[in-house]
């Protein structure tokens, strides 16, 4: 089950909207409402780092894919910038308090699993991100 | 995004609402960095905030640290669920001054 596969501009002025189809998509997949805000965080964190880190907020698309899995959601976020070196996306200590850093802590907190598997052919980076979606909402 | 300010017994207050998120958070930063350059005490009034993000807690977060340099006021008040839950999952509600109210938070300076 498809509930959103949706391409958008990657703008933070679009963030809004795609905040609203992810909620909309894992409400359709049965989460509770905490799930349901646990992925919409995650999709923007992601899709943030997306503007500022990979497309250095030059224009560009990011393509919003969520599934139903089994007992699982699956969001897969596909962007078309330079491959970004994930082995330095990690998260900053929590104890060293600092204005920024805080949207890689977020994702993988609320998320059960984060990978970054090779993208498909003509993209540029591949995230993939799945949750529980654990009993009826 | 709402923000608008107002004075209460010598603090300015800060009614955030709506979703701070990376398209709004800069207007954020720029309204508590003006009051605290103005060496103000400042309560955000976070009750009608719907969504935050890790851009509009980056904001807070230097807004508090500069209030902590100049021996100034920062609180949060009347945090609302949303809000909170992220500051939790920053482990920043053990950092701010949080009120259960603006008038409790006012009542601090």
């Amino acid at each position: 089950m498809t509930p959103l596969d949706r391409r958008f501009p990657a703008r933070p002025e679009r963030l809004c909207d795609i905040r609203r189809a992810v909620a909309a998509a894992a409400a359709t997949l049965g989460c509770a409402d905490a799930v349901v805000g646990d992925v919409v965080l995650a999709v923007d964190e992601a899709c943030q780092n997306i503007i500022r880190h990979a497309y250095h907020g030059e224009d560009g698309d990011i393509i919003v894919r969520i599934d139903g899995e089994g007992g699982d959601l699956v969001v897969q976020l596909v962007d078309f910038a330079p491959p970004v070196d994930v082995a330095r996306l990690c998260p900053r200590p929590l104890d060293e308090l600092r204005p920024g850093g805080l949207g890689i802590h977020f994702i993988r907190t609320v998320m059960d699993r984060v990978e970054f598997p090779p993208p498909p052919a003509g993209a540029g980076n591949l995230l993939r991100m799945v949750k529980h979606i654990g009993g009826p909402s | 995004m709402n923000v608008a300010t107002h004075d209460l017994n010598g603090s300015v207050v800060v009614v955030l609402g709506g979703e701070v998120d990376l398209q709004h958070s800069p207007r954020l930063r720029k309204v508590l960095m003006e009051l605290m350059a103005l060496r103000r005490a400042v309560v955000v009034d976070m009750a009608a905030v719907a969504y935050i993000d890790s851009s509009g807690i980056a904001s807070l977060v230097e807004a508090y640290q500069t209030a902590r340099r100049q021996a100034g006021r920062f609180t949060l008040a009347a945090v609302s669920a949303p809000a909170m839950r992220v500051l939790r999952l920053a482990r920043l509600d053990q950092v701010f001054a949080i009120a259960d109210s603006v008038e409790a938070a006012a009542a601090l300076v």
